[in-house]
């Protein structure tokens, strides 16, 4: 049942109310100004999506309020809408984007207190939120398309914020670069659909319309499905597109909790979900999405182990859990895969986050080997990264615990026991890099250079308090997701049960040794941290010289930046440089272009002197044009 | 006999109105100019104004009523209108540039206002025309009236001799026309369009001299149009030809002839296309090219946009080749007609005597001394060159997209090809206007407020007509259904 509910069209309208009002009042209102306005639109934007959800639920279970504001694109039968549609899914989705989003814009507000361009910023900052709400509320593909371009724009404006800096913008330019490979994927996999739909006479792009398609469907899912998957590797940065998401971290550390940890890079696993009716039809592409997801989460993981900028770190871990997120996907356990896309959100922003407020206090420093010690002087960052990093580490109760504890089980039932295992022991690599994390942070002997040491402290009241807020969304986020039996057991599931496709098999009931093995790794995973960085804190050194190879490997991140300089960036570079531009371009195309004018100035000069001025002389040229003309019709009449 | 009496003439009388105004405006404005001086004939051009004004009135009236008069000599039917308000509109605008430019050259008003109005009376017993030999009657009731026209500054040598040839070769078309029409009469026993038709259809016409009639007709048509080859004239007549006449041969002439040329030949002749579309084929390539080519090389802006008359002949041309609606014709032919009036009436402002002011190397830095004359003309050769979301690119879609749904892809290729062509000289005049020094000792003078209301409407219409093409374009195709629909009855106008 979907019913229409207008207060859908203002979830999005509110930040680009506030877009506006930051762009062209942002200087003239004032920092103030902009302080209130850019977090509060986001604020609103949450409460507009609580009174949603509220009228959500009093549907029957698989309803969905549905907006549509005007008949977009018409072209004969084919016509796009710009139309929401809000059911359990966007609602989870709307949740997390305005809700996580305005903490992370009050938190930004401290932390873009001294910048003078802080218009710019929160244009930015809420261009990218009202993007990313038309990405999770729209009703087609193609409004999809409009939100997951515009977050794409967001993401580039904002990873080259600091444009000044030509390395910043460099690797503004490459993610935007590499997602554009992604985003043709993307464009090509709609135009499969809707010729595979055309083809049956169906001229549909809506979600609703399309999932009742399977039979005109199924010839061309799996090409469609891999397509479409292609683009959610550019934005979700998996293989082989993940890239750019470590040089994205250039950007303001908001931005890099906000768009590359908790929202935007997870438009690609909401993709998935999303399409899940398509990618189902095609078991192959849906192994594909599983297997690309286990080996990035293994891949990312073991380079956060080796990383020292604290950013990094946590950006290789954001592949790795989006990897998990892809491999729930992958084993049709849909709603696992968003259950944790929730959980990590929380926690990802909030690691995001206390590494900003780190960096923020220690004057840009992001090396963690001139961290150290911290936790005397930031108690408050101590404790709440803490939080999230038992979280992300899968220790129970914490939320991570509960999601990654889904997908792995759903991994197993279903048959990928490689799969699994490899999910089991990146488990055991994520606790291990992150306690390596917050122990180069804040335990230990302090290694901040002393100019800086004197006056530590913890941040103000307007970024510590989301981080206490997220501190406890961590703990108790996963908690609506219980399993079954225990208490609302499987509530989170429940709730999302009538939009993502349910797993095949109803999910086997874990073995206790499955379950223990998910509790015991992640706690060896902390342990041999402990004991590396501070019980002996030689130990590392020590294997990184033994396994040499393997340390500058990882060191070097598998050389993959290198293999797509060689294999791809360079040749096409010279391909621009020798055959296009001084070849086709130089010799073919100007050569043309001005052979053909300069021809037809000659012409033209040859035809002016036609005009000389005597009427004689055109009154002969008539002639004979009369002379042609009357010689035509004479033939026709004589000959035919 | 009968009587005098309107009522009992067994016609509707009121479509003949707006004729019939113009007509006796232009009488009017003959017998006041009598007892005025020289000097107060801008007085008289307002008067010509409001004649046309009345005219287009009753023109309103006239929508919708499809009728025909005299035994169907006259046809007053939506495609009549539809011409009648262009040619009015095209006038009007000619008139206003004519207000100040009349008087500072000394040309005398009653003879120089009555002759326009005269000249639009022929444009619209053209478009009205439902027998040939109206039609050849509108051609000569307005040529000879633009003759006068073209030749009226006559302490200009130039003037003199474009009249001079325009009216030689016109004679020498004339002849061709009428011997054309002799021949059709001839195979077909009849001048009117509807019989001529009937015969065609019913293939009682004589054959051979059916065939040789049309071709002497297009020949006749292809001149007033400015179709190459027959296209000579045209350079030379617009650049002798006081500035608003140019303006005024560049568009009400050539809407006339078309608006005849497309009625006969596609309506009446359409059942025999296949004996013309071939040639109209041919002299459509041909113009585009020898227009767009020769324009290159224009350095004279009244010259150049001669040549982009005679270009945008051929693009209008390559419309009348598809077969089945002229709609997108007679779209092209308005977005052409107020582009072109709009750059005509920025040539009359920079003009000055003695032929100065008219290089286009005069337009250089005109961006930076008269801004919004720069930004209107920058409007009006984008929209000829046919830049979105001008009229310009709209007309040329349509036209286009027509030709090529009748199968002339190869023609559509080479006309996209002279558009291309046609950028490099329209574009070449907004380089000057913006990119290049000015020339201080080329100042452009105060324009009256005619010039100036000629320019802003131009320069609406061309991004009205071009943002909203779908009420023009609704206009012209119930202008030309009305026009081919089933014969119009004589409905007697019962009001």
């Amino acid at each position: 049942m979907t019913q229409q509910f207008w207060p859908l069209g203002l979830i999005p309208l509110l930040p680009l109310g506030g877009v506006l009002f930051a762009l062209f009042g942002g200087r003239r209102g004032g920092r103030r100004a902009v302080n209130v306005v850019a977090p509060g639109v986001v604020g609103l934007a949450f409460a507009v999506s609580v009174w949603s959800l509220a009228r959500l639920v009093s549907l029957p279970a698989g309803g969905a309020l549905r907006f549509a504001a005007w008949r977009w694109i018409a072209a004969g039968p084919f016509h796009v809408e710009m139309a929401l549609r809000f059911d359990a899914l966007t609602a989870i989705m709307c949740l997390v984007v305005t809700g996580v989003g305005a903490l992370i814009h009050v938190y930004s507000v401290g932390y873009m207190g001294h910048d003078e361009d802080y218009a710019r910023f929160f244009t930015y900052m809420n261009l990218f939120t009202a993007s990313m709400l038309i990405l999770v509320l729209a009703d087609n593909l193609v409004v999809m398309f409009v939100g997951w371009e515009g977050v794409g724009l967001c993401s580039y404006l904002l990873i080259a914020f600091w444009y000044t800096n030509p390395e910043y913008a460099y690797n503004g330019r490459k993610a935007f670069i590499v997602n554009r490979v992604g985003d043709a994927g993307f464009l090509l996999g709609i135009f499969t659909i809707v010729y595979a739909l055309a083809r049956g006479g169906v001229w549909t792009v809506t979600f609703a319309g399309m999932s009742h398609q399977a039979a005109l469907l199924q010839p061309y899912a799996t090409a469609a499905a891999l397509l479409l998957f292609l683009g959610a590797t550019g934005k979700s940065a998996q293989i082989p597109l993940y890239v750019w998401l470590p040089d994205a971290m250039v950007g303001p550390t908001p931005v890099s909790a906000l768009i590359h940890a908790a929202t935007m890079v997870t438009a690609g696993v909401y993709m998935v979900t999303r399409l899940g009716f398509l990618f189902t039809l095609a078991p192959a592409a849906l192994t594909v999405v599983a297997v690309v997801g286990a080996v990035t989460a293994f891949f990312a993981a073991t380079i956060a182990m080796v990383q020292t900028d604290i950013k990094r770190v946590l950006a290789y871990s954001t592949i790795s859990q989006i990897g998990y997120m892809m491999l729930g996907a992958g084993v049709g356990a849909f709603s696992a895969g968003i259950f944790h896309l929730m959980t990590h959100a929380f926690f990802k922003a909030l690691l995001f986050l206390c590494a900003g407020a780190i960096i923020h206090e220690l004057d840009g420093e992001q090396e963690m080997g001139r961290m150290g010690g911290l936790r005397g002087s930031m108690p408050i960052t101590w404790l709440t990264m803490l939080t999230a990093a038992l979280a992300i580490s899968g220790i129970p109760p914490f939320a991570g615990y509960f999601s990654k504890d889904q997908i792995l089980e759903a991994t197993f039932a279903s048959g990928h026991p490689t799969l699994w295992l490899i999910g089991v022991i990146t488990a055991g690599l994520t606790a291990f890099y992150i306690f390596r994390l917050i122990i180069l942070t804040f335990y230990g002997e302090s290694r901040v250079e002393p100019s800086k040491a004197a006056h530590l402290h913890d941040a103000p009241a307007v970024m510590t308090v989301p981080l206490i807020v997220l501190a406890l969304l961590s703990v108790g986020g996963g908690w609506v997701g219980l399993p079954r039996g225990f208490l609302w057991g499987e509530a989170f599931n429940r709730f999302l049960a009538p939009v993502v496709i349910p797993p095949g098999a109803e999910l086997a009931t874990p073995g206790s040794g499955l379950a223990l093995v998910m509790i015991a790794i992640p706690i060896v995973g902390v342990a041999a941290a402990v004991v590396c960085y501070a019980q002996m804190p030689g130990l590392p050194v020590l294997v990184a010289y033994k396994a040499r190879l393997l340390d500058s490997l990882l060191r070097h991140k598998y050389y993959v930046d290198e293999l797509y300089n060689a294999v791809i960036a360079r040749p096409l570079f010279w391909v621009a440089a020798y055959v296009l531009h001084r070849g086709v371009d130089g010799a073919v195309i100007d050569g043309l272009v001005n052979g053909t004018g300069l021809t037809l100035l000659e012409g033209g000069e040859e035809l002016r002197r036609t005009e000389s001025g005597n009427v004689q002389h055109y009154a002969l040229l008539y002639l004979c044009g009369a002379l042609g003309i009357g010689a035509y019709y004479l033939y026709r009449v004589v000959i035919r | 006999m009968n009587t005098l009496n309107l009522a009992n003439l067994g016609f509707a009388w009121l479509p003949l109105l707006p004729l019939i105004a113009v007509a006796v405006g232009a009488a009017i404005i003959l017998l006041v100019g009598v007892r005025l001086e020289d000097e107060d004939s801008a007085g008289l051009g307002i008067l010509a104004l409001g004649v046309l004004l009345v005219s287009f009135v009753c023109t309103l009236f006239t929508i919708g009523v499809n009728a025909e008069a005299f035994g169907g000599a006259l046809l007053t039917d939506d495609y009549t209108a539809f011409f009648e308000i262009v040619i009015q509109a095209a006038a009007a605008i000619s008139v206003a540039l004519s207000l100040d430019y009349a008087a500072d050259n000394g040309l005398a008003g009653a003879e120089y206002y009555s002759l326009v109005l005269f000249a639009v009376l022929g444009m619209m017993l053209m478009a009205a025309a439902g027998d040939l030999i109206i039609v050849f009657l509108g051609l000569e009731t307005m040529s000879i009236a633009v003759y006068a026209l073209a030749g009226f500054v006559r302490r200009e040598a130039r003037s003199s001799e474009a009249a001079l040839k325009y009216f030689l070769l016109g004679a020498f078309s004339t002849g061709f026309l009428l011997y054309g029409i002799a021949l059709i009469y001839g195979a077909t026993g009849t001048v009117h369009l509807d019989g001529i038709r009937a015969a065609i259809v019913a293939r009682a016409a004589s054959q051979p001299y059916l065939e040789l009639g049309v071709g002497l007709m297009v020949i006749g048509f292809g001149f007033k149009v400015a179709a190459a080859p027959f296209h000579a004239w045209t350079p030379d007549a617009y650049e002798g030809a006081p500035t608003p006449i140019t303006a005024f041969m560049a568009t009400g002439v050539k809407l006339a002839a078309f608006a005849s040329f497309v009625r006969v030949f596609m309506i009446y002749l359409g059942p025999a296309a296949a004996q013309w579309s071939g040639v109209l084929w041919v002299l459509a390539a041909l113009t585009m090219t020898v227009g767009n080519v020769v324009a290159l090389v224009q350095d004279n802006i009244k010259r150049m946009l001669a040549y982009s008359a005679i270009a945008h002949a051929g693009y209008a041309l390559v419309g009348m080749t598809a077969a089945g609606s002229a709609a997108a014709v007679l779209y092209y032919l308005v977005a052409y007609a107020f582009a072109t009036l709009g750059a005509f009436a920025v040539v009359i402002v920079l003009e000055r005597r003695a032929t100065a002011g008219l290089r286009i190397a005069d337009y250089r830095g005109l961006a930076q001394t008269r801004p919004g004359l720069a930004a209107a003309m920058t409007l009006f050769m984008l929209s000829l060159t046919g830049v979105p979301p001008l009229a310009g690119f709209v007309g040329k879609l349509y036209v286009f997209a027509a030709a090529v749904d009748s199968g002339h892809v190869p023609l559509v290729v080479i006309a996209v090809i002279n558009s291309a062509i046609s950028a490099y000289y329209y574009i070449g005049v907004i380089v000057a206007m913006y990119m290049q020094e000015g020339t201080p000792e080329i100042e452009p003078s105060g324009a009256s407020p005619g010039v100036l209301i000629g320019v802003a409407i131009a320069a609406l219409a061309v991004v009205l007509i071009g943002i909203a093409p779908t009420p023009y374009m609704n206009a012209a195709r119930d202008a030309f259904a009305a026009a081919a629909g089933p014969p119009a009855q004589a409905t007697a106008f019962a009001r």
